[in-house]
């Protein structure tokens, strides 16, 4: 199985290629070595999907080299493939060579367009790198190597502040979040002995339920994942790095990175399974964020904004999903909402490529007659998000909401209303962008195009993809086989041996899916009626900015947060070099300069008494021996 | 002649030569500084291929008597001629090797007194050389003095308009260091002995032959140094006390905070080449000293205190981060962030692991790359504007984008991006701290936000002086030219080590293992 070397590679190899040619290279060449990296890489993907399930299904495992020998702990350089790096494999070379594909005609007239595409196969051999790593050590590297290019590419057109200011805050909150990460692998180091996986979760599944070494080592990645992922409260970045150019927001900021969070607690199930603290906090986060995400998103007017909070907010259901160990339901919510979601800033891209660069739907409007390709793929791509059957979205999410619902009925209820936002949000979109009439000016009117075949292209075959993907997982109440979670099932043999309690538990009954299931589809029907009746029936477009009020103000400018952090963490960090450098550095050289002057004062008085006369030193030396004598005689 | 004494003799011969060409071969001077860096790097490298990286203890040995002198009653006392090389000091010689000829490089724009700059920079090779080679501390002492001196003129003669207030700083902070070497130098010379001439003399021999020193026996009995002997000085155990004598003196080498100040100042005013040897080695000689000399001779100090050194590391890594984050001028940014990387290398030595001993080294070496590159680029700067100042700066990146990539290259490598050398030198020294039994952990834990802060300081300056339209303060944009190809010479190289050490940094863990698994035998939990 040596050829799985290649995947990784094979990106790398465009990097390098488009990276340091980029100025030579002609258009159309950058644009087929860019594309053929990623194309090839599923392609080789496809086959080792087939090649590991003729085998057997047993973990490949790959040694490449030893990285690193210290002391007892050996870092080999291996890649490990199972069910999950798999899975995983094929949505990034899959979903990445279509975004790849399509940023030939997004990115066709810009002058970065060899850059694009180098940093872009630079992301995809990090991206590969984090899920084939057989050890934490490789993953962390695949980590804060797409963290680098996500800077990159959020950064692309750095000739703007504001984007590189989003730039930079997404570096630094993921390197927050990469502490907790980094300190995560010190404590496996330390308990363990070793960082591959095997070895380590052999060992963790030895150990009690609830150990604090278990619970700290879950809770310190768990961080890592907060960062990475997007979750309270570490999640401000992810709507700023929409600044990025649109491609990198599908494939970077929806499809793949933002997920790395997910795919490394499934990975980690054996440490998660035995710590149900952690679990807890990571489904009380989840539906935090789910919540909030969606309730941002229902208000605010930049296309491509309301897309980043449903990211964050999916995200936030994926993390429910972990939280009450529905394991391969998140991670066919991963794979659904990889579909979709990329499908939706892609559509997205190819409206403000139409718009002439303009992303607020309040000047949009009855885009419907000119872009038909990506009108019809956006309402495909919004009825699986808001999880209405048969689209792919309804079955991971009820998925999801099942398992929530055995766990606790409060946190399905606000599940369901997170998805009654969802609905909502995402119809007021497709109906302020593609219903109505037109709002925009006349120019950016006269300018309206459906996007070139590069670009519809990989809308439609992601529009199938979100259509169809569902029938992947079609639970057994619906007749299905649930097919992907039994492909799954073999990476929790170990969880389940640690901790057999923890995957004890019973199935709900068919009726009662039934009734879950009308209560959610019926929900977001209600909200896609709500929103068809406000933005379509009454035709009202949000007010101008600064003219919302009360409570829709707050939720319009993010509750906030970004001030508060802001107010809170930057000032303070401010305010402490400040400190540094005007108090500590000048109390430091007050004692070094005084120190200095001391001995230079000093020095110039005692040299008074080399004053070159005879009686005086004569004086001093009987005034000497007088004192000498007085201190023998008297004083002793 | 043995390899390592040419590693010294053959730089200082160069510096000869150039004090004693007639002054119509000026122009050959950097010619002829540049070839003797160049052999003397690929010296090192020859040392390097016949290294056997197995063998924990010295190789190319080489001892010759210098000074013995009987004394009387008072025995006698020996100074040794002894150099050696083992798997803590062949990658510091490896780094000095290609600092010093990237400084040779850097040294083309010395336009004044040429004969008295390239003879000092050579001296200064030569003694840097010696520090890392010399077995008796003595010799080693010596050395060390001898840095002084060129360093005191390198910055003091072509240094920038403080310079003078910079040099007399930096003497008389690094001479209060070798004051306090000093001391326990003479408290060594008064304790121990060497066994082996001592009883072929029929009297006791002192020596300051850093082997005999480091092992326990060796002192005489009820001797200051002793360790079963319990002599105080100021209510602190001798041993401690002094050991905490000798960390102060090399403390300020490195530097530790609060024993940092004269860095910044020293390097806003050093000519871009003096500052590249300056971040690039000289402050190596600050945790080589550690490791080979206080660390090796008070095992049993280091142990105690090992919770304060971590400390001490963690404060130089975290303040050094936020003084780092508060400056204006890029040359004193660059400067606190070695306060900060420097640190790591005090927690890696202080946790007393194999991951933190070999990591602190490995930092060593990558930060002398990257700090030697980070200059550069400062300078590639300052040559064309005379103005260092962030904030005079915008969009640099569309007027000199092959400057920007390299800039963009070494600021991430510096920030520890996997991949790059920086990487694995804070994965490595922090997790030591971390792991160690002789310190707790929230040391390593606090430590690690020295990592955002570097992502912070460099990410800003990246973005501040980099990225945005293109503006100067001064209306300086025609001065604006991309690298030429002198600066590349300098930086691809660089940048390319960088690169290649964080890929495969086994090629200096290979060379340390050894050395180091024997050196922690020496500190056990008591």
């Amino acid at each position: 199985m040596s050829f799985l070397v290649l995947i990784p590679l094979l990106p790398l190899l465009g990097f390098l290629i488009n990276g340091i040619g980029f100025r030579r290279i002609p258009k159309n060449l950058v644009g087929i070595i860019g594309s053929a990296g990623p194309v090839a890489a599923f392609a080789l993907s496809v086959y080792a999907f087939i090649s590991f399930q003729a085998q057997g299904s047993a973990p490949i495992h790959v040694h490449l080299f030893d990285w690193i020998t210290v002391g007892t702990l050996n870092i080999p350089f291996a890649f490990q493939i199972d069910q999950l790096s798999l899975l995983m494999l094929l949505i990034i070379t899959g979903v990445g060579s279509l975004i790849h594909i399509y940023s030939v005609g997004y990115m066709h007239h810009d002058e970065g367009f060899g850059k694009f595409f180098a940093f872009l196969n630079l992301f995809l051999f990090f991206m590969l790198l984090l899920v084939m790593g057989s050890n934490f050590v490789i993953m962390f590297i695949g980590w804060e190597g797409v963290g680098l290019c996500s800077y990159l590419l959020i950064g692309f057109w750095n000739k703007n502040t504001n984007y590189n200011n989003a730039a930079r805050k997404a570096f630094i909150m993921n390197r927050i979040g990469d502490l907790g990460y980094l300190l995560g692998i010190f404590l496996i180091i330390q308990q363990f002995g070793a960082v591959e996986y095997a070895v380590v979760f052999e060992k963790a599944a030895t150990m009690a339920v609830d150990s604090p070494a278990i619970v700290a080592i879950t809770m310190l990645l768990f961080v890592g994942a907060m960062g990475k992922s997007a979750q309270i409260p570490l999640y401000t970045w992810l709507p700023d790095a929409m600044a990025g150019p649109t491609p990198v927001s599908a494939l970077i900021h929806a499809a793949t990175m933002v997920t790395a969070g997910i795919y490394m607690v499934i990975r980690s199930n054996v440490f998660y399974s035995l710590a149900p603290d952690t679990l807890d906090l990571i489904a009380i986060v989840g539906l935090a964020t789910a919540l909030l995400g969606a309730s941002i998103g229902l208000f605010q007017n930049d296309i491509k904004k309301v897309l980043a909070y449903s990211t964050v907010s999916q995200l936030g259901y994926m993390f429910l999903g972990l939280g009450v160990m529905a394991y391969s339901p998140s991670f066919f919510h991963v794979m659904t909402h990889a579909f979709f979601k990329a499908l939706l800033f892609l559509g997205a891209g190819s409206v403000i490529h139409a718009m002439s660069d303009e992303q607020d739907i309040r000047k949009m409007g009855g885009l419907r007659h000119k872009l038909p390709v990506t009108f019809a793929t956006f309402v495909v791509a919004t009825i699986a998000i808001s999880g209405i059957p048969p689209f792919s979205g309804f079955f991971s999410k009820d998925d999801i909401l099942a398992n929530v619902y055995q766990h606790s009925k409060i946190m399905w209820g606000l599940g369901v209303l997170g998805s009654v936002m969802t609905s909502f949000y995402m119809f007021r979109l497709l109906f302020l962008t593609f219903f109505g009439t037109f709002r925009g000016t006349k120019q950016q009117e006269h300018h309206l195009h459906e996007s070139p075949l590069s670009m519809t292209l990989p809308l439609v075959v992601l529009a199938v993809l979100s259509a169809v993907g569902g029938f992947l997982n079609v639970p057994e109440a619906l007749f299905g086989s649930m097919k992907l979670s039994g492909f799954m099932a073999p990476l929790y043999e170990l969880a389940a041996k640690a901790n057999p309690v923890a995957f004890a538990h019973q199935h709900l009954s068919h009726t009662q899916e039934y009734v879950l299931m009308g209560v959610s589809v019926g929900a977001a029907l209600l909200a896609a009626l709500g929103a068809y009746v406000v933005f379509v029936v009454k035709k009202s477009v949000p007010a101008a900015d600064g003219q919302e009020t009360g409570l829709q103000k707050l939720v319009y400018n993010k509750y906030y947060v970004d001030e508060a952090y802001d107010a809170i963490f930057v000032k303070s960090m401010r305010t402490a070099s400040d400190l540094a450098y005007s108090f500590g550095e000048f109390m430091i050289d007050l004692v070094v300069n005084g120190t200095g002057k001391v001995v230079k004062n000093a020095a110039a008085k005692l040299r008074l008494l080399q004053n070159g006369a005879t009686s005086f030193y004569v004086f001093m030396m009987v005034l000497g021996i007088t004192v000498i004598m007085l201190w023998n005689f008297w004083i002793k | 002649m043995n390899l390592l004494s040419l590693l010294i003799f053959l730089p200082l011969f160069g510096a000869a030569l150039v004090l004693f060409l007639p002054a119509s071969q000026t122009k050959y001077f950097k010619w002829i500084t540049l070839g003797f860096c160049a052999v003397e790097l690929l010296a090192a490298a020859v040392v390097y291929h016949y290294f056997d990286l197995s063998n924990p203890s010295f190789q190319f040995v080489e001892q010759t008597d210098w000074i013995t002198l009987s004394l009387g009653s008072l025995g006698a006392v020996s100074i040794d001629y002894l150099l050696g090389i083992d798997g803590i000091s062949l990658p510091l010689v490896l780094l000095t090797g290609v600092v010093m000829l990237v400084g040779a490089v850097s040294s083309w724009q010395i336009t004044s007194r040429q004969r008295a700059y390239f003879s000092l920079y050579l001296l200064l090779t030569a003694s840097i050389m010696g520090c890392f080679l010399a077995l008796d501390f003595f010799l080693f002492f010596l050395f060390f003095e001898f840095m002084l001196l060129p360093m005191y003129f390198l910055i003091g003669l072509w240094g920038g308009p403080r310079r003078e207030y910079a040099a007399i700083k930096f003497f008389l902070y690094t001479l209060l260091g070798s004051v306090l070497i000093l001391v326990v130098m003479i408290a060594l010379y008064l304790s121990a002995f060497d066994p082996y001439s001592s009883l072929n003399a029929q009297t006791i021999v002192h020596t300051f032959d850093l082997r005999y020193l480091a092992d326990g026996h060796n002192y005489l009995p009820n001797s200051l140094l002793n360790g079963l002997s319990a002599h105080q000085i100021m209510g602190l155990d001798a041993r401690l006390f002094l050991f905490l004598v000798l960390f102060a003196g090399f403390a300020i080498k490195l530097p530790v905070v609060p024993f940092h100040t004269w860095l910044p100042d020293a390097h806003v005013e050093a000519p871009t080449p003096v500052s590249v040897v300056l971040a690039g080695v000289l402050l190596k000689i600050g945790g080589y000293g550690f490791i080979r000399i206080a660390y090796n001779i008070f095992p049993d100090a280091a142990a105690e205190y090992a919770t304060l050194l971590g400390i001490l590391g963690m404060v130089s890594i975290v303040y050094g981060g936020f003084n780092a984050l508060a400056q204006s001028d890029l040359k004193k940014m660059i400067a606190y962030s070695s306060v900060s990387h420097m640190g790591f290398v005090l927690l890696g030595v202080a946790s007393l692991t194999p991951e933190g001993l070999n990591g602190a080294v490995y930092q060593m070496v990558s930060h002398g790359v990257l700090s030697a590159m980070l200059f550069v680029v400062t300078g590639v700067l300052y040559d064309r504007t005379q103005n260092r100042q962030i904030e005079a700066y915008r969009g640099l990146a569309k007027p000199m984008p092959a400057y920007t990539t390299l800039t963009a290259i070494c600021f991430f490598a510096s920030l520890g991006l996997p991949g790059f050398s920086g990487f694995v030198g804070e994965l490595f020294t922090l997790m030591g701290g971390f792991q160690s039994e002789f310190m707790p952990k929230w040391i390593a834990t606090a430590s690690t936000l020295g990592i955002v802060l570097a992502a912070a300081y460099f990410l800003w300056t990246l973005q501040r002086m980099f990225f945005g339209p293109l503006w100067t303060q001064k209306g300086v944009e025609s001065l604006l030219a991309d690298l030429t190809p002198r600066e590349k010479i300098m930086l691809l190289p660089l940048a390319a080590l960088t690169l290649v050490l964080g890929l495969f940094p086994h090629f200096i863990f290979d060379i340390t293992s050894a050395t180091i698994t024997e050196f922690l035998k020496k500190f056990s939990l008591n």
